[in-house]
């Protein structure tokens, strides 16, 4: 690298919101031509940075300079002006538009306001070119892959001739192959002289991208590492959190008892192969599978939430009626996956989302009953650590892990709860959190519930589980019992390709 | 100044502009605020007033209803044919409930069971519902014959018209479904998320048909009143009410988004149209500058609104 080639410097980077401080001192540079990652836990400030980076926010102190010129975008155009793209996790094309249209979005090619097609899809093919992956320029983004839209949006940067590029957890909802496809594209912008900022969880991407990285812990820089040689995942790990992490799952064995959910043959318009389990008393069972693989379908069907095609499911020997309504009244719920869109009533208080459905067991003549609402809505809050100002606040004010706490309780509410099946329960929740819904799920199963959990993270379900159902495009493919748990074995039955018959 | 700001921009920020606002019209218009006067604004506002407390229930579960204009007419006309015909003004009267409710069940219907727009569903009902009223009359007043359907809206109670208490008991009847009834508390669940409500176990597609069965009943009511004070049946009555009753509701805070609403703000916003009104009359202010003025007041609301959503935000 020559001495013109530019380097971006962080300097002194501090951010407040009302009651936090999300950013203090945060200093580092990144040389052009590397790939940087920026890795901590969730809430270590890592979104706020890319935001101020990419014009959203504005950092209250402390500088960026992009090869010696400083500068401070206030909007997201000023940011790309400067030579800085960001591609966010949720990306931002417009579905109806063709991939070209969303390229040129803003500054389409024109004269005198008609717009020009050809120079339009001519100017978006050679970025396009540029990305690989032969994505038409008149296609339609709504029938583009999520890889293939992650491609759009860089091969944009590129065509803003963007010097440093973000790419926010880029491979959250990629399948392998196409992580396969961003991590080349990635490696051929390195070798261009572009810098990547690379936020990840995964830190496998990590090691086998990055030049060097930075670690974010409350806000401040807790490691910086110039060159990724000798960094172990251990040390990373450390950072991170802060310290040592021996055994977060808290695993212990427990009796297990009688069958109590059985499910038949069950199968629904997104899930058209028929899929059987159950679940005894004292059970906690995990589902394995990549994004996709139908867990989430596969439960909906269970709770009734969306439309069976065949199938039953039995509740101790009893079938139990194809709604939410009909499966809460005999005792089953269930966690969603996608809190804010299916778990969270928004703009209701915690209190509203507690007793939602528990209130109907002390309503007389359809009359609200405040001051049961208030003791059932406290004693929750207070047993399951539920931090809010009071029971009145707005649920949407909570952070991810107390909302997730204010949907179990709403369940535990229940007075004759058999069955909880929870769907990624700790997705974009910070580490002390997962670990104590882990022991309000392992204390229900103490107490006889039959506990189903979906997650992505094989750690997890490894670390929680008595017994694990791999799924596979729609199929329960594989199962492993505790003791002969094997991260190896799992992961080879998720992954689609070639299997033994 | 902060305090004013507070004050305003506050939970009880539209009632302490109302006050305010009151107390300036009483002062200015001469009168105004005369026993006689009020008693006619109230009268003036009781359609408004009566189909706003139903409306309110629609808006916070984000639904929409377009045909509460046509309906009054269509109510009101079923009344009055029914009563002649029948020479029974109870008769008469339970026709026009019983025609709200089909209009309202069928609403419901539609567009919680079929799953169809309720824009769009209600601007097909409003078309359709205004149309039986015209085809029913043949397009012309009718009449009243039975003498005691005028007395309803005559009949004079603690020195009160009836059509007034009758709104009265409506408003304070939904102020009480939405803040001490499961029913009102499900409501406001479905306009928060009809999603996570319906996963909830809440019988999201039920709640929603009887929202606008209630509303078609309430359209009902406001109807006999209607056709009680003008004395007939009128095809083309009540036309644009929808208009007034959403903006209404919307002065009064109810966010078209769902989810949040309260009484005491759909009353403030019912009383503020029927002020502005009564205000340009006894001012001799040319009909026409009153809908300027309406339209004003719902702007200016709307972005005080905004402003206390956002005050609130960031607190």
């Amino acid at each position: 690298m020559d001495a013109a080639s530019p380097v971006l410097r962080v300097d002194n980077i501090a951010k407040g919101f009302p009651g936090v401080r999300a950013l203090k001192g945060v200093s580092f540079t990144v040389p052009a031509g590397t790939v940087h990652g920026l890795l901590g836990e969730n809430g270590a400030g890592k979104s706020t940075f890319i935001k101020i980076l990419g014009g959203d926010y504005r950092a209250d102190e402390g500088t960026i300079t992009m090869g010696g010129t400083p500068f401070s975008p206030a909007t997201v155009k000023e940011a790309m002006a400067a030579g800085i793209a960001v591609v966010h996790q949720e990306l931002q094309l417009v579905p109806e538009l063709t991939v070209g249209e969303n390229l040129t979005l803003g500054r389409f090619p024109n004269r005198g306001g008609i717009v020009s097609f050809r120079a339009l899809h001519e100017r978006a093919e050679s970025a396009l070119a540029a990305v690989g992956g032969g994505i038409g320029s008149r296609t339609k983004v709504a029938r583009l892959s999520i890889g293939q839209r992650q491609m759009v949006e860089i091969a944009k940067a590129v065509m803003e001739d963007a010097k440093v590029i973000a790419l926010d957890e880029p491979t959250s909802s990629l399948s392998a192959n196409e992580s396969d496809v961003l991590f080349r594209l990635i490696d051929s912008l390195r070798a261009r002289g572009k810098i990547i900022l690379y936020v990840s969880h995964r830190l496998d991407e990590v090691f086998r991208l990055c030049d060097g990285a930075t670690v974010l812990r409350d806000g401040h820089v807790a490691a910086h590492f110039a060159s990724m040689a000798g960094v172990t995942r251990d040390e990373i790990v450390r950072r991170m959190v802060g310290r040592e992490i021996k055994d977060i799952w808290g695993w212990r064995a427990r009796q297990l008892r009688e069958e109590v959910l059985a499910v038949r043959d069950l199968s629904g318009a997104r899930l058209p192969a028929p899929a059987s389990f159950s679940i005894a008393a004292g059970e906690i069972l995990g589902f394995f599978g990549l994004v996709g693989a139908g867990r989430s379908e596969l439960l909906r069907l269970v709770y009734g939430a969306d439309m069976r095609q065949g199938g039953t499911v039995t509740l101790a020997g009893e079938p139990v009626v194809a709604t939410p309504k009909g499966a809460i009244g005999v005792g089953l719920v269930m966690c969603p996956e996608d809190r804010k869109a299916d778990g969270i009533v928004q703009g209701r208080s915690v209190a509203e989302n507690i007793v939602i459905s528990t209130r109907r067991h002390f309503s007389r003549f359809g009359l609200i009953d405040s001051a049961r609402e208030a003791s059932v809505a406290n004693g929750f809050i207070e047993k399951l650590r539920v931090r809010t100002p009071s029971r009145k606040q707005d649920i949407v004010n909570l952070s991810g892990g107390n909302q997730q706490k204010t949907i179990l309780a709403r369940w535990l509410a229940e007075p004759a709860l058999k069955v909880l099946l929870v769907d990624e329960p700790t997705r974009g929740i910070d580490v002390g959190a997962k670990a104590e819904i882990y022991a309000i799920l392992y204390d229900l199963a103490e107490k006889g519930l039959a506990v189903g959990v979906v997650s992505s993270e094989l750690p997890e379900v490894m670390g929680i589980c008595d017994r694990i159902l791999v799924m596979r495009e729609g199929r329960v493919v594989a199962e492993f019992l505790r003791g002969s748990f094997d991260e190896h074995a799992i992961l080879a039955a998720a992954l689609p390709g070639d299997h033994d018959p | 100044m902060n305090h004013l700001r507070r004050l305003i921009l506050g939970e009880q920020g539209l009632v302490v502009l109302f006050v305010v606002a009151f107390a300036a019209v009483a002062l200015l218009v001469p009168n105004f605020f005369t026993e006689r006067n009020m008693l006619g604004l109230l009268q003036s506002v009781v359609t408004i007033g009566i189909v706003s407390g139903s409306m309110m229930l629609c808006l916070a579960s984000r639904d929409f209803d377009l045909s509460v204009g046509s309906t009054v007419a269509f109510a009101g006309m079923a009344a009055v044919m029914g009563s002649n015909m029948t020479g029974s003004v109870t008769l008469g009267v339970g026709l026009a409930l019983l025609a709200g409710l089909v209009v309202g069940t069928v609403n419901g219907v539609v567009i919680a069971r079929l799953r169809i727009n309720a824009l769009i569903a209600t601007l097909a009902t409003l078309q359709i519902v205004r149309g039986l009223a015209l085809i029913a009359s043949n397009g012309r007043a009718v009449g009243v014959n039975e003498p005691g359907f005028y007395t309803i809206a005559q009949t004079v109670v603690f020195g009160i018209p009836a059509p007034v208490w009758v709104m009265v008991v409506c408003l304070a009847a939904f102020g009480f479904v939405l803040n001490r009834t499961v029913f009102g508390r499900n409501v406001l669940a479905v306009g928060g998320n009809p999603d996570a409500t319906r996963l909830a176990g809440v019988d999201v597609v039920r709640t929603r048909i009887w929202i606008f069965a209630i509303q078609g009943v309430m359209c009902g009511i406001a109807g006999v009143l209607l056709a009680s004070r003008i004395t007939s049946g009128q095809p083309n009555a009540a036309t644009g009410l929808e208009l007034s009753v959403i903006s209404a509701c919307v002065l009064g805070g109810v966010s078209l988004a769902g989810g949040r609403a309260a009484i005491s703000g759909v009353v403030v916003g019912v009383l503020i149209l029927g002020i502005a009104e009564n205000a340009m009359n006894l001012l001799n202010i040319q009909a026409f500058y009153q809908y300027l003025v309406r339209g004003l007041i719902l702007l200016l609301a709307v972005m005080l609104d905004n402003l206390r959503s956002r005050a609130l935000r960031r607190s």
